[in-house]
């Protein structure tokens, strides 16, 4: 298990705002009448992208009383999947894979990218209270080794001058290109391909 | 090496497009109405017939699975659930479907809802890949666009609607009952079985989960027929499978080949052979982090299917391969999936909870060369008091990759860790300290 703490400074209220009750609404239609409750991990991921990626107290409060169900419930989800931050991470939050695939092919370099650019330690928001980055188990990226996560998007086939790189834009507020950094198509074996030759380039 | 016509997955790096215009040329969508025409019990027959086991890591004969489902529908409505909660480390495959041939996985929900009589289906997709996911939704918008799903889905005369549910960063709910858990909005921990999902499932209900891989190969089974595929791979490991290799290898790739390939062949042709050559093999594993690794002199013969991974007392697994060199500390990577367990671990039993915690120190410090001689023993009995004590099979995915390294690497450890217990106690050896004071303060 995973230790998991709210942050200390909460702010004192949270509603969703037009956009996010329209998207709650469309979420909870998708479950059988009296299962509202399945729509809880949807609408916590609502509350954390109307709240600059993460989910105040206030807001597990508010999404008990907006689906009918107990308070500790909404927390027991909210504390239990890693996904859901807890404390602020920034508008960039930077999730780096170090589980053995990537270990095995220098994640340690995209560590220490983030450890000179961001912050010292992880989960530590950067000077400009902008980003933070933290080591995170497997992406389910593996032969795209090693790789990041920055929000939504994956960054593949990177080594420590690339991190540099993509940190340096997302330090200056622009949006990296996701995607592999080699040149490489998707999943394919780089320049080895053996299969499917008549599709390629078809 | 399997021939490009036999290949299900046409589209597994994105040649042509993932839209339904072209995979329709690919045959998805073709003739979906006459499949469905034969009758579910042809459908359920002819899966049985191709052999076709779970893609999904246990390798559950998947015609059988079907055949659990109630005959009739009772009061109960009855639910088709896909696991794309793809998380096992060296595991990829599922993205690379749900990225480009959605397709493939939408009719095989049809086919298969029709076959165990489910209305609505809901995919289980891994937080992380939200992206992926999104690709996939509209996949389905298009398809509800084209009415090939809704009412009379795609001519079938067959009611379907598929929902995507997104996980949250949690390994445990790719386990079907901690999936069902986490589909109902609560903390995802797995649940007792008997009953099983297939009678008491999705709120209660009978509810048939099935990986995104197996369910994907439905309709082309079903179109070329359970003959063509039990001809590929040997019997009972019949078909094809999309192997992921990752780790050293000069060229970390996705592809799709016949089962019972051999392991050499996969790292050698597709992925370009291991770096430094195959002499400088460690040891590989073959099926996602959960198998015990196998070391280079049995490599050069394994065949990669799900019975002759067994006999070498691992698995096939997710067909995830990592291959480790002999650049590499192979106690550090096993102490980096042990630390990957101790973390994923749902908490609900004890052995497990605690136990991986324990593993994954004493991996540590047996990596540094800190412990004692007598630890390597009782790392072991820690392994055993963990496997098969627990609700669900993480107990035995966390215990086994540390079997699987002192079963072929235990000289290697005690080389490094020659401390004795009794004459030098100058290390102070925290044996049993709660995982949580060890934690990262912000995690």
């Amino acid at each position: 298990m995973s230790l998991r703490r709210p942050a200390k400074d909460q702010p004192e209220s949270f509603e969703f705002n037009a956009s996010s009750l329209e998207a709650a609404n469309n979420i909870v239609a998708k479950y059988p009448e009296g299962k509202q409750h399945s729509a809880v991990m949807a609408l916590l991921y609502i509350a954390q992208r109307q709240n600059n990626n993460w989910i105040p107290l206030a807001a597990m409060k508010y999404i008990a009383k907006f689906l009918d169900m107990p308070y500790i419930k909404v927390y027991e989800v909210a504390t239990f999947y890693t996904m859901y931050n807890l404390s602020p991470v920034g508008k960039y939050f930077v999730q780096v894979c170090t589980t053995t695939p990537c270990m095995i092919r220098g994640a340690n370099q995209l560590v220490e990218a983030c450890k000179e650019k961001i912050s010292e330690n992880e989960c530590e928001l950067s000077y400009d209270k902008s980003c933070s980055w933290m080591e995170v188990e497997c992406l389910g990226a593996c032969v795209n080794a090693p790789m990041m996560q920055i929000n939504d998007d994956y960054y593949e086939d990177l080594d420590k001058q690339k991190t540099l790189d993509i940190l340096d834009k997302i330090l200056n507020g622009e949006t990296p290109k996701p995607g592999s950094y080699r040149g490489r198509v998707n999943n394919e074996p780089e320049n080895n391909r053996k299969t499917l030759m008549d599709l390629k380039n078809a | 090496m399997l021939k490009d016509q036999d290949r299900i997955f046409q589209n597994l790096y994105n040649d042509k497009g993932s839209d339904v215009s072209s995979s329709q040329q690919r045959g998805d969508w073709v003739n979906t109405k006459e499949i469905t025409d034969k009758g579910r019990d042809w459908i359920i027959n002819e899966i049985k017939e191709s052999q076709l086991r779970g893609r999904g890591g246990a390798g559950f004969p998947t015609g059988l699975k079907w055949s659990f489902a109630p005959k009739e529908v009772g009061s109960r409505p009855h639910y088709l659930v896909i696991n794309g909660d793809e998380s096992e480390p060296g595991t990829c495959k599922d993205r690379d479907i749900l990225r480009f041939e959605p397709h493939k996985l939408i009719e095989g929900c049809l086919i298969a809802s029709y076959a165990v009589q489910a209305h609505v289906c809901y995919i289980y997709i891994r937080g992380e890949y939200f992206v992926d996911g999104q690709k996939l939704q509209a996949a389905i918008d298009e398809a509800y666009e084209k009415k090939l799903l809704g009412k009379n889905a795609a001519g079938t005369g067959w009611d379907l609607d598929i929902y995507i549910h997104y996980g949250a960063g949690a390994y445990i709910c790719g386990e079907e009952t901690a999936l069902l858990e986490s589909l109902e909005g609560k903390k995802g921990q797995p649940r007792l079985k008997p009953p099983f999902p297939a009678l008491i499932g999705l709120y209660g209900c009978p509810t048939i989960i099935n990986n995104v891989e197996t369910i994907a190969v439905v309709p082309t089974i079903l179109r070329r027929g359970a003959k063509w595929f039990a001809s590929l791979g040997r019997e009972k490991n019949t078909g094809t499978k999309i192997f992921c290799i990752s780790g050293n290898v000069n060229n970390p790739c996705n592809v799709e080949e016949e089962m019972s390939i051999p392991l050499k062949e996969l790292i050698e042709v597709h992925a370009g052979g291991v770096i430094g050559g195959w002499e400088n093999l460690q040891a590989v594993i073959p099926g996602g982090s959960s198998m015990p690794l196998i070391p280079k002199e049995r490599c050069e013969t394994l065949k990669m299917d799900f019975d002759a991974c067994v006999e070498e007392k691992s698995g096939l697994g997710t067909a995830g391969i990592v291959v480790i060199n002999k650049d590499q500390d192979i106690i550090k990577c096993m102490a980096r999936i042990a630390r990957f367990y101790k973390h994923e671990s749902c908490g609900q039993c004890t052995p497990c909870r605690e136990g991986s915690g324990w593993m994954w120190r004493m991996l540590e410090r047996m990596a540094k060369g800190d412990a004692t001689k007598d630890e390597v023993d009782m790392l072991g009995d820690v392994t055993n008091q963990i496997a098969g004590h627990t609700i669900c099979a993480f107990g035995e995915g966390s215990s086994w990759p540390v079997q699987g390294l002192l079963r072929h690497f235990k000289k290697e450890i005690e080389k490094r860790n020659n401390l004795d217990p009794i004459v030098q106690k100058k290390n102070n050896i925290p044996y049993l300290v709660d995982q949580h004071l060890l934690d990262k303060k912000n995690a």
